[in-house]
């Protein structure tokens, strides 16, 4: 007996049988006359980046390089953050005084409840897109694995000017090497967790973090 | 418990459209809760579409990609297969429902489970498979909020995107307090979203299995995506040690870049936002980082039969975004469980009977569930002709009802109808002498400049709509008369 892939292989070329038998896939058109990189000038690209963000319920502070380990601080604690979860390769100096560190390293991963437990997490990111006020993490150095952005009821995240793109294809453009290459996992953030399943009203925060803030830092 | 409205996808006969129609027309609140969600919806999404200078160029490329992986999805599948193997995950092919369910409790079976954490997926609910589960003693949690509200109620979702459109706040609070163990709460929405955060938040740390659909699987790196608002698609896929995805085999998109054209589309067309908050694209199994243990179970269920027919075909270009809901006219006054399939509205009338084949009077009706309007196809963001294949599919219908029916069917007052029709239009004089006998024929019926009703066998025809009488002149009388 056919096992289902075999079934399932000869359904479809049964049902195919109109394509020529020497056409390729590419041989099929497709146009891209979309945009595909922007053209704006970067301090504008950063301005939309902050404003599209902002635009989703996530606070966003502009704060320059020297700035960032005091401005974290105060952020921190004006949330009443003390347990703070921390991606492995975070640089140090974001990290401030007088919070409890919880560390994620490879061994021993923090658990589930410790995540959940946690008041926070910082990390940094892999780019910000601006037509669309996304973030994008690909579990690279400084943004750890998916759990520590999930579990914490909020998110403070670290984007660098020069991280931001303008366009949703340049930033596939860019995660195509850490995907297709490096097979990591990559989430795209576009404010917090939202649902809009009861009358269509907005509410922020059902499963996920329920606040996100963003640090534009250049 | 709600007694579940039959579906299409479940064996046994569903009632015809205009059947449930008259059900759901007469219900006030649901027209209410309903005209309020997608009139909100459609102003939205026409304000994000309009940001986009090069949304027909995106459309453009989003139908050529979906023609090409349809046009290939032999290659297409087996690549899809070899990546996500090299990835590290498992990969299954089921060629209807059962197999797929029997595919999935057997890997939950497998890790000792008696509880799942399941993420909303249309493709689970076309194989029933909460019920195949629930048989086997595994209790499976719908974790999306308008799923967990449906699940509870004990009902079927309405809506693709957002199924529990036809319920109001009101509702949804009276059902939470009975169902989910909590003594106070509000009707707002923001404290109803908690209540049901509290709840999952439990299930999700301990689930040993999650299930997920998927929006779309990428051939060349195996790369899976799930689209979502809630987080609790990233709960799903990434906290418990196994992960099961179940996806439609029309789900592929050629390469990673053509996220660039699909990640464009279907927010901006489904919740009418720039981008969902949140999207999550995984390739296989990732060491420390989600499940350690990944299956992709690849559906048939009739998809190469929508497959095999040309016109149809451009159905399984969908991604599932219901912006063809929301501006239905049909659908807005009818809702969804008029449809009486998973799958409603423009997309559902088209894809339903295609999914299920030709013959079943339920489905069979789901064609003529439209006034033809065309603004379905004009939202689609992959460029869907619904028009085209509604009539396409009005066409196979009759075409079954002659070749297989009975008497009855051939007596059937439409096909009679069109047979005199047929008839009259291929002779001028015998269609002038209708016209005339027509104008004649009809003044006991008009009423207030309509024919609300025909007698004898027509009255199938006026069963579901209005008639416009016959002109006191016509043009071919008004032409004779003036150049004649």
């Amino acid at each position: 007996m056919a096992s289902a892939k075999e079934t399932i292989l000869w359904r479809v070329r049964r049902a195919t049988r109109d394509v020529p038998e020497d056409e390729r896939p590419e041989d099929v058109a497709v146009a891209r006359g979309y945009r595909k990189e922007g053209e704006d000038a970067r301090a504008e690209v950063v301005d939309r980046f902050a404003a599209h963000v902002a635009e989703y319920e996530a606070t966003v502070h502009r704060v320059a390089e020297d700035d960032l380990p005091g401005v974290v601080e105060k952020i921190l604690a004006g949330r009443g953050i003390q347990r703070l979860v921390v991606p492995p390769k975070l640089p140090q100096s974001w990290v401030p005084d007088g919070v409890e560190v919880l560390r994620d390293a490879a061994r021993p991963r923090l658990t589930n409840e410790e995540l959940d437990g946690a008041d926070g997490v910082l990390t940094g990111c892999a780019l910000g897109i601006a037509q669309t006020g996304t973030i994008a993490l690909d579990a690279g150095p400084g943004q750890g694995r998916r759990a520590l952005t999930l579990l914490p009821d909020y998110h403070l995240c670290v984007v660098r000017e020069e991280q931001v793109v303008d366009l949703v294809p340049e930033a596939f453009a860019k995660l195509e090497e850490a995907v297709g290459v490096e097979g990591r996992a990559v989430t795209f953030i576009s404010g917090p967790s939202a649902t809009s399943d009861i009358e269509l009203n907005r509410v922020e925060g059902v499963h996920g973090p329920r606040v996100l803030e963003v640090l534009i830092v250049g | 418990m709600t007694i579940k409205p039959p579906d299409a996808f479940s064996p046994g006969e569903t009632p015809t459209f205009e059947a449930s129609a008259k059900t759901s027309l007469a219900d006030s609140q649901l027209r209410r809760n309903l005209g309020k969600a997608t009139q909100t919806i459609r102003r939205k999404r026409a304000a994000v579409v309009e940001e986009m200078p090069d949304w027909e160029e995106l459309r453009e490329a989003g139908r050529a990609l979906k023609e090409r992986t349809l046009r290939h999805l032999d290659a297409y599948l087996l690549q899809l297969e070899e990546s996500v193997t090299k990835a590290g995950g498992v990969v299954h092919w089921a060629r209807d429902a059962d197999e797929a369910n029997r595919i999935i409790s057997g890997i939950v079976r497998e890790k000792g489970a008696n509880e799942v954490v399941k993420v909303k997926s249309i493709a689970t609910d076309e194989t029933k498979l909460n019920e195949h589960l629930e048989s086997e003693g595994i209790h499976a949690f719908e974790t999306d909020l308008a799923e967990l509200i449906i699940q509870l109620a004990g009902e079927t979702s309405s809506h693709i995107l957002v199924p529990a459109i036809h319920k109001n706040r009101a509702e949804i609070r009276e059902l939470f307090l009975r169902e989910l163990d909590v003594e106070e709460l509000s009707d707002e929405p923001k404290d109803l979203a908690n209540a049901a955060r509290l709840y999952l938040r439990k299930k999700f740390l301990n689930a040993k299995v999650g299930i997920s659909g998927a929006n779309f699987a990428v051939a060349e790196t195996g790369t899976v995506a799930v689209v979502e608002s809630e987080g609790n698609g990233r709960m799903c896929t990434t906290l418990p040690p196994v992960l099961v995805t179940l996806m439609g085999v029309e789900k592929i998109v050629p390469a990673w870049r053509d996220f660039e054209v699909f990640m464009q589309l279907l927010p901006r067309s489904s919740t009418a936002e720039r981008m969902n908050p949140y999207t999550s694209f995984w390739t296989g199994v990732s060491e420390g980082d989600g499940p350690e243990e990944f299956h992709l179970v690849l559906l048939d269920n009739g998809r190469t039969d929508v497959l095999a027919d040309e016109i149809g075909r451009q159905t399984l270009n969908c991604i599932r975004c219901s912006a063809c809901l929301n501006v239905c006219p049909v659908y807005e006054r009818t809702g969804g469980h008029a449809y009486n399939s998973v799958y409603p509205g423009p997309i559902g009338a088209i894809l339903t009977p295609q999914l299920v084949g030709i013959g079943k009077p339920g489905s069979d009706s789901l064609p003529y569930a439209s006034s033809l309007c065309g603004a379905c196809y004009q939202v689609c963001p992959v460029k869907i002709n619904i028009p085209e294949v509604l009539i396409h599919l009005r066409g196979r219908v009759v075409r079954h009802k002659q070749d297989r029916g009975g008497l009855r069917e051939r007596l059937d007052p439409e096909n009679a109808a069109m047979r005199a029709m047929a008839k009259a239009f291929s002779d001028p004089e015998l269609y002038e002498n209708a016209q005339r006998l027509a104008r004649v024929g009809q003044w006991p019926l008009v009423r207030g400049g309509k024919i609300g009703s025909l007698p004898g066998r027509l009255a199938g025809w006026t069963k579901v709509r209005d008639l416009k009488p016959v002109p006191k002149q016509s043009f071919r009388e008004w032409w004779k008369e003036e150049r004649g």
